[in-house]
């Protein structure tokens, strides 16, 4: 859980580990008929709609107001959106 | 297979290290992952523009800033563009879906990217290396770019830095992700291979293909295994290959690397190692606490892509002669084998039309592609009318003008558009008389008596220091007008006379 | 101008006004003044755009007196689930990770009914991000149910729901994942629609769960619901999984065959959704709706789909585990609530452990768990496989029947805190609706009388995908036939 925790970006206290831990497990567990079902024929719906080929023209539509979503920013300098350092290499 | 007992890499196909330690021999495997650009007017799912440069933050909307609520919506021209890049790499289009891949880094706006997983568009195709080698290509997918962290305060390094600035105009744009299967042997191969593969990005103009732009990215996948083993060693990933040189450098040092570890006893650790140009070594990336799962799954705001037969067969018509295509026509026209250097620098330079119009004029092929590939480069060359290269070509081997001297016409040529015939004449370029260089020899002959003894008496390895001297003063005395392989000849009938 | 004199639905205030009879400023100010006197006692309304909603009003009547056309809901006022995006006007999804930001655009469907003339009278409020079925998950306080107010309006859309039952404005929009518009709807005795998927744009709603949300109607009537929808629907570019208009022309021509009747029409009783888990005096009001609907000519019986006994389970895994990849934007970067730190990942984690509450936790770490390594093949990949059963099963009933009939919700609504304290006792409120997301299909509960405790009862009628005609169609039977809320169960 803790590691599940980390891939979230989530920081819980033992307790609500814990809690969460037994919450989830109930939930698991009442998933257990799921996970027990022999669906090895059946395929997957990752989606309820038929579509397929939805596409859009490769042509310019306009962009939004950069000082629009640069006023609702944490923090800015230069024109571009301030973070902390960053540890770690890109994936 | 050639044994090298010290640690030089051989010029050949495989790049072999052998150990001081122990003797054996190693062999090194390099698969190339490469991202490329594609270059279309908008990005991959959104109408912003996909530009290199702009002012930070100024190519940016809702979708690719992934703000709370906003959906992507593919381009048309990236799935072409895809198609056409996977045909030109002899892949099977196949129908696809979109996947998202789930991790937090800051120049990711919405923590995850959107790419292609299990079921990608182009899977299965190869490329052909000029040196006749096929690499095999696992996959070239679709998948969105990230921004563009800067770093800031510190050392501007990463580890130093204080803080980071985003930009999100790169955030976005279309990239295909191109795989190859770990068929490369050689640091110079792993080079040929993107130059081959840049080239079919700009035939079909798929990408610009610059490196030094970040329109195309290599990451390199290297491993070793003694010779012999069929099995595959242990692999790293190397990023920050900026240039090719850096490529073929860092696949040297991490092979390298790799073999010394082996050999003491240890073994690879599989991680992700960047290349430090300024040192010359690779380094690996920050041990971080947990390893990344990204924990795919099927995009849901996206729909299943699956282009139609009529798609996939216009692509195919209209797909334009690929440089390997263009090296077997080159080939078959001039005589010429196709992994030979006259062939291979000849298309590189794109003056294959022009050599296979002077070798259609009468030009002899191998002569032709000699002088292209010695004496055609730069500017306005292209330009070229392939008939006086082709009648160029017929007066050397006529023997009306010799080798040097058809550079020096060929020169001329490019810049004036005049005959060769004209601006041999100009330059006193003719055929020498035979009686007259007959007599020209005799009376070098005459003048250089020890020298003749030594010709016509002495081993091979003697002669042939003394047939310089003799072809050297003939030469002296002509002005360089004497055609080598006359002088040669009389020569030749001299000495067997005076046998 | 007394209320009486003012019309209380969309279709009859949009008629009036488009005549000339009726200025919008008058019907907006008498909305207003029912906001004014309850809004404090219910809390529908995360913020209230009186304001805005006066200029907007102004405009459609100068609209009108100019001759132009002022659109199919001119001058109807209409409440906006806070996890629509509004233009320039804060947008929260009752997170304190997004409180106070401002969207630099519209929803899709918020310009639609923009430029249909209606006049939004605020942003309301949810479970945080639509997590939730009782609108207690909320950051921003509890909305309070307008028939009692210590029961809970049901979630997530519970602000809508109640705006619209407690008389805030005739209709509103909401959004369902697992039954959030129809839940609420049939606790606070309004009528709630979830149309098939695709039919209505996402472009704009803040995802919860992708392939399973979708923005849809309350109003009083099954008509107003019917216009709202119309208003609403149809392709949007923006939005990759809207359908073609070719395709959905009969889901969108709803008020034109809304008195068509049931004479024939095959209507199936859901057998696993009557048993067990349902409260009794709520199966009995659906078994009368069954009677009036063969009293007007239709063709009752059962049906029993077996799949949906794995429905619980197979949603409790998708829909957290899109969810955990939707939520993880709010990384405190660009927008909404930071919490400052050392690292960019150290203020992520910070950033979202103080702006997410508890509930919201709980489904990014169910989420997260079902989609990671190791278990994919187990929950997620399985879920997805169950998901097939349900859609085929569903299909098989469709062979035999044209509209099926549940109850929307297994009890009427229930108090405060009654089920916070055990998650799953919670998440059994959605099995009913749950269903039909999976499916994609349309759905929409209407009420039909009062339980034993004086509460609403709603009924859920379902049909196939882009069967909202035909849906409608028993609804307008219904709601004629429907007894009074205040009448006691029989």
């Amino acid at each position: 859980m803790s590691k599940v925790a980390l891939l979230a970006r989530l920081e819980l206290t033992d307790a609500e580990l814990d809690t969460y831990t037994d919450q989830l497990a109930a939930i698991i567990d009442h998933a257990a008929d799921v996970a027990a079902l022999d669906l090895a024929d059946v395929p997957p719906t990752a989606h309820p709609l038929p579509i397929e080929n939805v596409l859009r023209p490769d042509v310019v539509t306009p962009s939004v107001d950069r000082d629009e979503v640069l006023s609702q920013a944490p923090s800015v300098e230069d024109r571009r959106f301030r973070v902390p350092a960053i540890l770690g290499e890109e994936p | 297979m050639s044994l090298n007992l010290t640690h030089e890499p051989i010029e050949g196909e495989h790049f072999l290290i052998t150990s001081d330690l122990t003797g054996d021999v190693w062999e090194i495997v390099v698969g190339l992952e490469v991202h490329c650009e594609l270059a279309t007017v908008t990005k991959l799912f959104c109408g912003c523009p996909n530009m290199f440069g702009d002012e930070p933050n100024t190519n940016v909307c809702p979708v690719c800033l992934g703000l709370p609520g906003s959906l992507p919506v593919l381009n048309h021209q990236v799935v072409e563009l895809a198609m056409r890049l996977g045909r030109a790499l002899h892949c099977s289009v196949e129908p696809s879906v979109f996947a998202r891949k789930n991790y937090f880094y800051p120049d990711m706006p919405k923590d995850y990217q959107v790419s292609q997983f299990d079921r990608p568009i182009n899977v299965d195709g190869w490329l052909d290396l000029p040196d006749g080698t096929r690499v095999g290509i696992e996959r070239a997918h679709i998948e969105e770019d990230t921004g563009k962290n800067t770093h800031a305060g510190g050392s501007g390094r990463i580890h130093g830095a204080d803080y980071s600035l985003v930009d999100y105009n790169r955030a976005g744009v279309p990239l295909v992700e191109i795989v190859g299967r770990p068929h490369i042997r050689h640091p110079e191969q792993a080079k040929v291979y993107i130059d081959e593969l840049r080239a079919i990005l700009l035939a079909t103009e798929a990408s610009d293909a610059k490196m030094e732009e970040g329109s195309l990215r290599v990451d390199a996948n290297v491993s070793v295994r003694r010779v012999g083993d069929p099995a595959l060693g242990r692999r790293c990933e190397v990023k920050n290959l900026n240039s090719l040189r850096s490529l073929g450098r860092a696949i040297e040092y991490e092979s390298r690397r790799q073999v010394d570890l082996l050999e003491s006893g240890e073994t690879i650790k599989q991680e992700t190692r960047h290349w430090d140009e300024g040192a010359g070594r690779t380094r690996a990336g920050r041990s971080k606490e947990e390893a990344e799962d990204y924990r795919y799954f099927q995009e849901p705001d996206l729909v299943p892509l699956a282009p139609s037969a009529e798609w996939i067969a216009a692509i195919d018509a209209a797909l334009p002669v690929l440089p390997a295509q263009r090296r077997v026509d080159l080939a078959a026209a001039s005589g010429v084998g196709i992994t030979e250097t006259g062939v291979v620098i000849t298309v590189q330079r794109d003056l294959d039309t022009l050599a296979l119009a002077a070798i259609a004029a009468g030009g002899d092929g191998r002569r032709v592609l000699t002088h292209v590939e010695h004496n055609l480069s730069g500017e306005g060359v292209v330009d070229l009318d392939p008939s006086l290269l082709g009648n160029l070509v017929q007066l050397e081997l006529a023997g009306q003008i010799t080798a040097t001297q058809a550079k020096t016409v060929l020169a001329d040529m490019v810049v004036t558009g005049r005959t060769p015939e004209v601006i041999a004449a100009e330059l006193g370029f003719e055929a020498m008389d035979t009686s007259e260089l007959e007599g020209i020899v005799d009376g070098i002959i005459a003048d250089s008596p020890d020298e003749w003894e030594g010709y016509c008496s002495g081993d091979d390895k003697r002669r042939g220091k003394l047939q310089g001297f003799f072809v050297g003063a003939v030469m002296k005395a002509t002005k360089g007008q004497a055609d080598g392989k006359a002088v040669n000849a009389i020569l030749d009938a001299r000495r067997s006379a005076a046998s | 101008m007394s209320e009486s004199v003012i019309p209380t639905t969309a279709v009859e205030i949009s008629r009036a006004v488009r005549a000339g009879e009726l200025s919008a400023r008058e019907v907006l100010e008498v909305h207003l003044s029912v906001i004014d006197g309850r809004e404090g006692e219910i809390n529908a309304f995360n913020l209230v755009l009186a304001d805005e909603a006066r200029i907007a009003a102004d405009a459609v009547d100068r609209r009108v007196a100019d001759g132009g056309d002022p659109g199919l809901l001119a001058g109807v006022p209409l409440a906006v689930k806070d996890n629509l995006c509004t233009r320039g006007i804060p947008t929260t999804c009752s997170s304190r990770i997004l409180e106070g930001w401002r969207p630099p655009y519209d929803a899709t469907v918020v310009s639609r009914v923009s430029a249909a003339g209606a006049i939004s009278v605020g942003k309301t409020n949810l479970d945080e991000f639509a997590m939730g079925s009782s609108t207690e998950n909320s950051a921003f306080g509890p909305t309070r149910n307008p028939r009692d107010i210590s029961r809970v309006p049901g979630g997530s859309s519970g602000g809508s729901a109640a705006a619209v039952a407690a008389g805030f404005a005739p209709i509103s929009l909401g959004s369902d994942t697992g039954g959030s518009i129809r839940q609420p709807a049939a606790l606070c005795g309004v009528v709630g629609v979830k149309p098939t998927y695709g039919l209505v744009s996402r472009y704009g709603l803040i995802a919860f769960a992708s392939s399973l949300d979708q923005v849809g109607p309350f109003s009083t009537t099954v008509a107003d619901s019917a216009l709202l929808l119309e208003a609403i629907a149809g392709h949007d570019p923006l939005d990759s999984t809207s359908i073609p208009d070719a395709d959905t022309g009969a889901a969108r021509s709803l008020l034109s065959v809304l008195h068509d009747g049931v004479a024939g029409l095959r209507v199936g009783l859901v057998t696993e959704l009557m048993g067990e888990g349902i409260a009794p005096d709520v199966a009995a009001r659906v078994r009368q709706a069954a009677e009036a609907l063969a009293a007007a000519g239709a063709e009752v019986g059962e049906v029993s789909i077996p799949a949906l006994s794995y429905g619980l389970s197979a949603y409790y895994l998708i829909a957290p585990a899109e969810a955990s990849s939707n939520l993880a934007r709010y990384d405190g970067v660009r927008y909404g609530m930071r919490v400052d730190a050392d690292t960019t990942a150290q203020m992520n984690t910070a950033t979202r452990t103080a702006g997410f509450g508890a509930e919201v936790k709980r489904r990014i770490m169910l989420g997260t768990y079902a989609l990671s390594a190791g278990y994919y093949d187990a929950y997620y990949g399985k879920a997805l496989k169950v998901r097939t059963l349900i859609c085929r099963d569903f299909a098989a009933a469709y062979q035999n029947f044209d509209v099926l009939l549940t109850p929307t919700s297994p009890t009427t609504a229930f108090r405060f805190g009654e089920k916070t304290a055990d998650p799953l006792s919670m998440y059994l409120n959605d099995i009913c609706t749950i269903p039909t997301n999976l499916a994609g299909h349309p759905a929409m509960s209407l009420p039909f009388g009062a339980g034993a405790d004086g509460m609403p009862v709603g009924v859920q009628l379902m049909a196939p995908a882009l069967g909202e005609a035909t849906m409608f169609r028993a609804a307008a039977v219904l709601e004629a036939a429907a007894p009074d809320l205040s009448e006691a169960l029989q």
